[in-house]
């Protein structure tokens, strides 16, 4: 790994790699054992690898590559560079844990068979590290088309039932409008010169009106993959759809995939010039953010929830990306960095516990066949190991100190607290409700994630099946391990990662923390009298009051424990079914937040002898904005239907028109 | 950089103004809005004090007294009198949505802080960095006089208004002239007066004193 | 981190570890003076929590080891919180490692495993008490953010004794912003330490109860740990209510002896003098329904942001 370039060729042979075990799970297609047991584990190495060498390179210069692939006079680019090496860091890193559970998960059963889901797992993997690498846009849509359809087949992996592949449909409809809008980016950024590389269109030099453009694209196209609102619709399709492997790779590393897009277009070759780029992002994505918690807050499908708080999280990030686009914009490097570090620490933060928090609720969906909060409970008792590790995910998430989620939020809101030294007024108002709002959608976090937590493994069984309920087993158990170690990790060593991140910084900002970050176990990003945490002191102080206040307990007094029945509340018996339900768990949120919400219920009236409480919560977005846009779009369709004629040679005439049609045009 | 004391107090005025403002959008009973009121004409007086002494303005002395004698002492007491006498005390009023009310009320200040800084920064007074709280109590009386359906508390939002164009004047310019002050202290006098008996005939015709009965005078 | 600074440190946890219940105790006597009532004296939660901890403890059949662990963490994190927050010298080594958004970060995480310990029993006052403690928590931690965030706009650090610095020893002058921020911050401080509006301390009237739902199912020494908690809480906020809104007093960095012969006075008085004052809240105020508690705290929550607000147009 010495020679930089030796360590190109490794990166870039990986993806190959991963095409090569997706093939040989088609030797043997119908054997859990060869894909399970060797396969996936193999994969798992791979990615450890992947994001072993790119961590390694992180402050090597950018490296070029081109590629004998490709079309005859359009070879394909390959470019490993700061942005790219942290992305393959997250996407290796993430999938080796997923990779290592998806060994245990796998069963035999209804739907794909494990040989072909493991081809179509592994393309997935590969598409997105090609698309981290490609350096041209031909490369790049190609990987990025590949990384949608594999990631369809994977969402309707259990093809037979309606509702998957209305899912699969809706996810392939938004993941295509976002590719075409993202293709006609590539087309405003050759700025005329034709040329599809991106070194050209780093080169080019784009009036500001053009660069808008291309921006907005790249906003609307790579917002669709990543999920900001209104875009957000197949999310909490698609997730609770694919198997629990898939949702965690799609949620944990795909989305974060989009964001790479981002970046790559609005630091790399727009740098981020207007700062009415950074509002209308940042206020895209403070409104994502407080759309997904306050929908996240009220559902009952545990892997619908998780879906929303993704998009919570996604909201979080493309508010830090425009915070950095307007600190940038106004010259201000210091502070740019700060956010960008924000930006991109969420990124890996979301990837390692969102990915474990899916897992888990794979590895529940396997003990007890059931996904509805409403049926689940008390499952610490029979699956402690799941259990305990979700815990660290659950708080990770929640943005709780000494954890990963943490970081990130103490540095966007260390960045907001600089912007009333912005010299534009208006923003220096307006900003203050960002850091605001931000500061309200971290603590709906928490209680979507005690929702999450508190229904599924506190309290007792809802369902008398539950009490068979198993742990996971060996493999599962690693792959959870490893991601929890990643949050906790990320959680208490913020200073030595973001000192990695120092090149990405300077290669998009032209600044970084640089120097700002001695003690690797102090942050201050700023000046220590001016903001400081230290996550390790933090957490050895807690840990060590806990077991001094323990040990003084035990030794002054006693440690005596009498079992007994919990207080009845004044009833004769305690029943699992007295606890809160999700719903009603939510239902403080509902009420709050009503006008988010689109809601249909049902009461039963004081009298009934059976009572029947329906609710359902329904997204404004489909009654405001996709139903009118299917009805315009049918309409139009109706209308061309009136050319459809059946015959042959009618058609035939409409080619033979067109054709003369476009002579006259071209001559 | 330290600022003089004075310009302190009345940048402290003027928080207090903006905090009763707010206030009194989210407060339900109308005897405690009277009050909310009461106190806020009597931060107003203070807030003329400072200023008339400092920038040696005697003439804004008369207004002091006047928003004392006013605003303070005589509106209050006959806008007790009045809900009393239409027994109105126990009134309260189902607010729709407080939080989201509060919520418009804060992007008002916003927008009105953004509009007030090109002009304050023209200004040479001692106050002008107070023009945007004046222009925000203005806007969130304005809020209020929409929100609200009670008659008696649409009158004490225009008086609160009222306070607001004063306090506008005061730091902006040092006050309106004597003459326009008067006038406007009169026409306030003589609304409350019309008001007065509006809402006796009001409840004499609906008997409430909601104002959403009015809508039924509408033609179809 | 020097010997004297650790010293120092561990004498400021351990000081307002000892105080807290204090606290307690004084505000339960004022409140029975107010009522006419002659009051248990103010040693009351001393002997109560010395009873709790000479009992044995009774835990549910199907509690999990989350259960037993909580109180620790809970009373822990308060302890924790007492060396970030300055109540008689500024000069906290602990206070390097968690700045006031960690601070909020720290509560946020007592509040988190109070929630889930409550859910674990599986009971239906259980479950209700964690909802609840959850929705006051959403909004009263926002809020409470923003009022670090006006004190730190005005002493450019989001250091808790930097802070303090600025305000006590700086040029003195007056805030506005703050006048906000104490406003919403006397709300917040209610609201989070389960007083009289929003929640009543001394019932377990069961509809209406928030915190005591919570800890409903705990017993002897861990609800000895929790109530200990609960007392350091209100003491953690009384502080930082003390380092924003009156730093007078407080000694500045290690402190010498006539600093601190002052810091110790000064706080005893503010602390009997806000003692009483709670307790005169508590008894002319009604407790509210519940419902009327997101507006409560959603006007906490506007206030603050008012504040922010206030200080950038007013630039001090």
């Amino acid at each position: 790994m010495t020679d930089p370039t030796c360590a190109f060729f490794g990166i870039t042979l990986i993806p190959v790699a991963w095409l090569v075990i997706g093939l040989l799970g088609l030797v043997r297609i119908r054997s859990v054992p060869w894909v399970g047991r060797i396969l996936f584990p193999v994969s798992a190495l791979l990615g450890l690898l992947l994001g072993a060498m790119a961590l390694s390179g992180l402050a090597l210069p950018a490296q070029t590559l081109v590629l004998p692939l490709g079309l005859p006079s359009l070879p394909f680019h390959v470019r490993l560079d700061g942005l790219s090496r942290f992305f393959l860091m997250l996407i290796g890193f993430t999938s080796a844990g997923i990779s290592m559970f998806s060994a245990g998960y796998l069963r035999p059963g209804e739907g794909t068979p494990p040989g072909l889901m493991c081809l179509q797992y592994h393309v997935f993997l590969a598409s997105m590290a090609v698309v981290v690498l490609a350096n041209d846009a031909y490369l790049f849509m190609v990987a990025w088309e590949s990384m949608a359809l594999s990631s369809y087949f994977l969402v309707t992996t259990e093809h037979r039932l309606p509702e998957i592949r209305r899912a699969g449909f809706i996810y392939l409809l938004i993941a295509h409008i976002g590719a075409i809008s993202i293709l006609l980016c590539f087309g405003v950024l050759q700025g005329g010169s034709w040329r599809f590389t991106f070194d050209a269109m780093r080169a080019a030099h784009l009036t500001p009106l053009w660069a808008s453009l291309a921006f907005v694209l790249a906003l609307f196209g790579f917002g669709a993959k990543a999920g900001l609102v209104p875009l957000h619709v197949w999310l909490p399709e698609a997730h609770p759809a694919a198997p629990s492997p898939v949702s965690a790779l799609m949620s944990g590393v795909m989305l974060e995939v989009a964001i790479y897009g981002l970046l790559r277009v609005t630091f790399d070759f727009l740098h981020a010039q207007l700062w009415w780029w950074g509002l209308l992002a940042l206020g895209l994505g403070l409104f994502t953010a407080l759309f997904g918690v306050v929908f996240a807050a009220a559902q009952t499908d545990m892997k619908r929830l998780l879906a929303y708080s993704s998009i919570e999280n996604i909201g979080i990030i493309f508010l830090g990306v425009g915070l950095t686009i307007i600190f940038h914009a106004f010259h201000m490097a210091l502070l740019a960095a700060v956010a960008l570090a924000a930006t991109l620490y969420h990124c890996l933060s979301h990837a390692f516990s969102k990915s474990l928090l899916f897992l888990s609720t794979g590895s529940v969906l396997h003990a007890t066949r059931e996904r509805s909060l409403g049926k689940l409970g008390g499952l610490i008792h029979r699956m402690p190991w799941v259990a305990w590790l979700t815990l660290i995910g659950t708080l990770a998430i929640a943005g709780l100190p000494p954890l990963s989620g943490f970081v990130s939020e103490w540095l966007l809101l260390q960045a907001f607290l600089f912007t009333p030294s912005l010299p534009h007024s208006f923003i220096n108002m307006l900003l203050p409700i960002g850091a605001a709002a931000l500061a309200l959608v971290s603590a709906l976090a928490a209680y979507v994630m005690v929702k999450f937590y508190g229904v599924i493994f506190l309290g007792q069984p809802r369902e008398p099946t539950l009490q068979d309920a198993h742990d996971c087993g060996r493999p599962e158990r690693i792959g959870l391990l490893w991601l929890a170690l990643g949050c906790v990790l990320l959680g208490l060593l913020p200073v030595p990662i973001l000192a990695l991140l120092n090149s990405v910084s300077r290669e998009l900002l032209g600044a970084s923390l640089g120097g700002r970050l001695q003690h690797w176990w102090l942050l201050a990003p700023i000046a220590p009298e001016r903001a400081s945490y230290s996550p390790v002191l933090f957490m050895l102080s807690t840990v060590a009051l806990v077991t001094l206040v323990t040990v003084a307990v035990h030794l002054l007094y006693h440690g005596k424990v009498r079992k007994t029945e919990p207080w009845g509340c004044g009833f004769p018996v305690v029943t699992a079914r007295m606890q809160d339900t999700a719903e009603g768990f939510g239902q403080p949120i509902r009420q709050i937040f009503e006008p988010f919400f689109r809601m249909s219920r049902t009461l039963p009236s004081p009298f009934d002898t059976a009572p029947h409480y329906r609710v359902q919560v329904d997204d404004h977005f489909w009654y405001w904005l996709y139903a009118p846009v299917a009805t315009v779009i049918q309409g139009v369709a109706r209308m061309t239907a009136v050319i459809q004629r059946g015959r042959i040679s009618v058609y035939l005439l409409f080619s033979f028109l067109t054709l003369l049609a476009l002579l006259v045009f071209v001559l | 950089m330290v600022t003089p004391l004075s310009s302190q107090l009345i940048d402290l005025c003027a928080a207090v103004l903006l905090l009763l403002s707010f206030s009194m959008l989210s407060q339900r009973r109308v005897l405690t809005l009277v009050d909310l009121f009461a106190l806020q004409g009597g931060t107003l007086f203070v807030s003329i004090v400072v200023v008339a002494w400092n920038t040696h303005q005697y003439q804004l002395f008369y207004s002091a007294a006047l928003t004392l004698v006013l605003k303070v002492i005589f509106l209050p007491l006959i806008l007790n009198r009045l809900i009393r006498r239409l027994g109105a005390q126990w009134e309260t009023e189902t607010l729709l949505n407080a939080s989201a009310t509060m919520l418009i009320g804060l992007l008002l200040v916003i927008f009105a802080f953004t509009l007030a800084e090109p002009i304050s920064r023209l200004a040479s007074t001692i106050t002008r960095s107070t023009l945007g709280i004046a222009l925000a109590i203005v806007m969130l009386s304005f809020l209020m006089m929409i929100t609200r359906r009670k008659a008696v508390t649409q009158v004490i939002g225009f008086l609160a208004m009222e306070n607001g164009l004063f306090f506008a004047a005061t730091s902006a310019t040092y006050g309106m002239p004597m003459v326009v002050e008067l006038g406007v202290a009169l026409d306030v006098l003589v609304g409350m007066v019309i008001l007065g008996v509006f809402f006796f005939h009001i409840r004499e015709q609906f008997d409430s004193l909601d104002l959403h009965n009015l809508e039924s005078l509408k033609e179809d | 981190m020097n010997t004297r600074a650790f010293t120092m440190q561990l004498i400021a946890i351990a000081f307002a570890i000892i105080v807290a219940p204090l606290l307690i105790g004084w505000v339960n006597q004022c409140r029975a003076w107010l009522q006419n009532r002659r009051g248990p004296g103010i040693l009351q939660p001393y002997r109560l929590i010395r009873k709790l901890f000479h009992k044995d403890a009774v835990i549910a059949t199907n509690a999990s080891p989350l259960f037993r662990l909580v109180p620790y963490v809970q009373f822990a994190s308060m302890g924790l919180a007492a060396g970030i927050i300055p109540s008689l010298w500024t000069g906290l080594p602990f206070a390097d490692a968690a700045d006031t958004i960690a601070l909020v970060g720290l509560f946020a995480t007592a509040r988190m495993f109070l929630a889930l310990a409550a859910m674990d029993i599986g009971t239906a006052f259980g479950s209700m008490g964690a909802r609840r403690e959850m929705l006051v928590g959403f909004l009263a931690e926002p809020a409470l953010l923003m009022v670090f965030f006006t004190a730190s706009l005005i002493s450019h650090s989001t250091s808790l004794p930097t802070m303090v610095n600025v305000l006590a020893h700086g040029p003195l002058a007056i805030y506005p912003s703050l006048a906000f921020a104490s406003i919403s911050f006397l709300m917040v401080l209610l609201a989070e330490n389960a007083r009289i509006p929003v929640d009543n301390p001394s019932t377990h009237l069961e509809l209406t109860m928030i915190h005591e739902a919570t800890v409903l199912e705990y017993s002897a020494r861990h609800l000895a740990l929790i109530e200990w908690a609960s007392a350091l809480k209100l003491f953690n906020y009384v502080c930082i209510g003390f380092a924003l809104f009156v730093p007078w007093g407080l000694a500045q960095g290690l402190g010498n002896l006539p600093d601190l012969a002052i810091a110790v006075p000064a706080l005893f008085i503010k602390l009997v003098a806000v003692g009483f004052g709670l307790a005169l809240v508590e008894t002319i105020n009604a407790k509210m329904r519940i419902f009327r508690v997101p507006e409560f705290l959603a006007s906490a929550f506007l206030l603050a942001v008012l504040g922010l607000l206030v200080h950038l147009l007013l630039g001090h």
